[in-house]
């Protein structure tokens, strides 16, 4: 069990996702930061799926209520328990009654707290994750919140953490992306200012996407397109010219016309980018998405 | 430009981890007819890797994991898919769901009066008289996209979206009409309100409203007032 003192800016409970309903508008909602919460949970020894708790940007406080063994992984926190300062990706045991606390930020946006069994909140629709925008599996966490943990698969936990297997964000991040079939929408010459923009990452940006500011594109055609699947890191472009890259809490479906996906790997580190900071997208293969992705799985099995 | 056939389709990658089979941007019951068949053949078939199936208007998306899924052997099996007739009947089933229209409930009711030209009374008249095909369920957990309203009260989305539509509220975007199950900021023009619940997490399925059903809607006493 823990307790939320104070519970910062943005706190939720996250797994892998809803999976499976979408087909009845059901989002998949999940982590924003997908690697650092697997990391998370295979150095406390739980299973992926277990569920942890996403930090944004500002960091809560959290009381254990038992002894318990946890670590936080990905955007770096200063981090105290109780009065010791310790290390993001390191696992620690905390007894009954110590507090861990978040301070200021030096790099990333999200942080993912997991605690050895996982947060063992109810499944909704077979996930435990937070999906601020239907309410699904509930809500932003608040001060007095409790939490029981630890009912989750917990095997062993790996006690030396060396960090996620990407370059945290400090203040922006190149995005691999591969091209969309809508991209026939944009001509050549836009298709060139996407490749070669800087965009920031806009102030009304949350779970749901990041809306960004920057060079205007805009649509050969203003046919109307028919709406179908919004996966996660898709690049749609609203009749305003300026895109939205599609994140955790997405809606199911859309209809604007979309001119790249963020590749896997790359969503993850999209996670990992706050209002303010700059995005450079560059294009690349199926097969480099894929071999990257491959990398990251080597990179995860050598953890355990 | 890709153009589609009559009978024609396409299949394509969505970024790393989907893969999507396109019949051509129509909204058609004999599209959907063939979407929702094959949607569940893959469903049935079960291959390896799939995480999601999400079909639209036109259109499946299969949610894969890169890793695990065998993108060729998926790309066959919808090839193989998209060439057979239609055989099976996904089921489906009718649902009537009765409608305050106007007053408060139905905020724009007057407007999709004045864009058609004729009176409050014919506006529910034309919409409560089609049995509408639920084309797919998304937007918003449980949101049934149905169609084709009768194209005198095919009003265009509000040009300012509201912040907070009601839950329950019936809206009419071109030639298409639909139900918001939980407050949600929409642009849909807003006829009547329902009290039936469209999506509710503890209910199985969770949703009313399910691709392929039927959908009638009548107008409830006091409607207008």
């Amino acid at each position: 069990m823990i307790r939320v003192v104070d519970a910062g800016l943005l706190t939720t409970v996250q797994d892998c996702g809803r999976w499976g309903s979408q087909d009845l508008g059901v989002p998949v909602s999940g982590p924003m930061d997908l690697i650092s919460h697997r990391v998370a949970n295979m150095l406390v020894g739980n299973d992926s799926a277990c569920a942890t708790l996403e930090v944004t940007l500002v960091g809560p406080e959290i009381e254990f209520l038992a002894d318990t063994m946890f670590v936080v992984v990905g955007g770096e926190f200063e981090l105290w328990l109780g009065e010791d300062r310790m290390q993001v990706g390191s696992v620690q045991f905390a007894h009954h009654g110590r507090r861990l606390r978040f301070g200021p930020r030096t790099a990333g946006a999200r942080a993912y707290l997991a605690i050895a069994g996982g947060i063992d909140v109810p499944f909704t629709l077979g996930s435990r994750s937070t999906d601020l925008a239907s309410g699904l599996g509930g809500r932003l966490l608040r001060a007095g919140d409790e939490l029981s943990t630890g009912s989750g698969e917990s095997g062993t936990p790996v006690l030396r953490g060396n960090g996620i297997p990407f370059d945290l964000p400090r203040g922006g991040a190149t995005l691999r992306c591969l091209v969309e079939q809508d991209v026939l929408r944009f001509d050549d010459e836009v298709v060139g200012v996407f490749a070669d923009a800087t965009y920031t990452v806009g102030p009304d940006s949350n779970r749901m996407g990041y809306r960004l500011i920057g060079p205007k594109l805009e649509q050969v055609n203003s046919q109307q397109v028919l709406s179908n699947a919004t996966p996660m890191g898709t690049v749609q472009v609203p009749p305003s010219g300026q895109p939205i890259l599609l994140m955790a809490d997405r809606q199911t479906i859309g209809g604007y016309p979309r001119i790249a996906s963020v590749i896997s790997v790359d969503q993850s580190v999209a996670g990992q980018l706050a209002p303010g900071d700059w995005i450079r997208f560059e294009f690349c293969s199926r097969s480099e998405a894929v071999e990257a992705l491959i990398a990251v799985e080597q990179t995860l099995l050598q953890l355990v | 430009m890709t153009s589609y056939r009559q009978s024609g389709w396409r299949i394509s990658m969505v970024g790393d981890s989907a893969i999507r089979i396109d019949f051509g941007a129509l909204i058609d019951p004999q599209v959907s007819i063939r979407v929702l068949a094959l949607a569940a053949a893959v469903r049935e078939t079960g291959p390896d890797g799939v995480r999601d199936i999400v079909p639209s208007y036109s259109a499946a998306t299969i949610y894969i994991d890169p890793l695990l899924a065998d993108v060729d052997g998926l790309w066959k099996l919808l090839e193989r898919l998209a060439a057979e007739p239609v055989s099976r009947q996904t089921s489906s089933r009718d649902v009537l769901v009765p409608v305050h229209y106007g007053g408060s409930d139905g905020p724009d009711l007057e407007a999709v009066a004045s864009f058609a030209n004729c009176s409050v009374d014919q506006v529910i008249h034309l919409h409560t008289a089609p049995r509408y095909r639920v084309y797919m369920v998304g937007f918003l957990p449980g949101f049934p996209y149905l169609g084709p309203v009768d194209s005198r009260i095919a009003i265009p989305r509000l040009a300012n979206p509201r912040l907070a539509v009601p839950a329950g509220s019936v809206g009419i975007a071109g030639v298409q009409t639909g139900i918001y199950p939980t407050v949600a900021p929409g642009g849909w023009c807003l006829i009547g309100r329902t009290s039936v619940k469209a999506f509710d997490q503890d209910r199985d399925p969770p949703s009313l409203f399910r691709p392929g059903d039927f959908v009638r809607f009548e107008a409830v006493a006091g409607s207008t007032r």
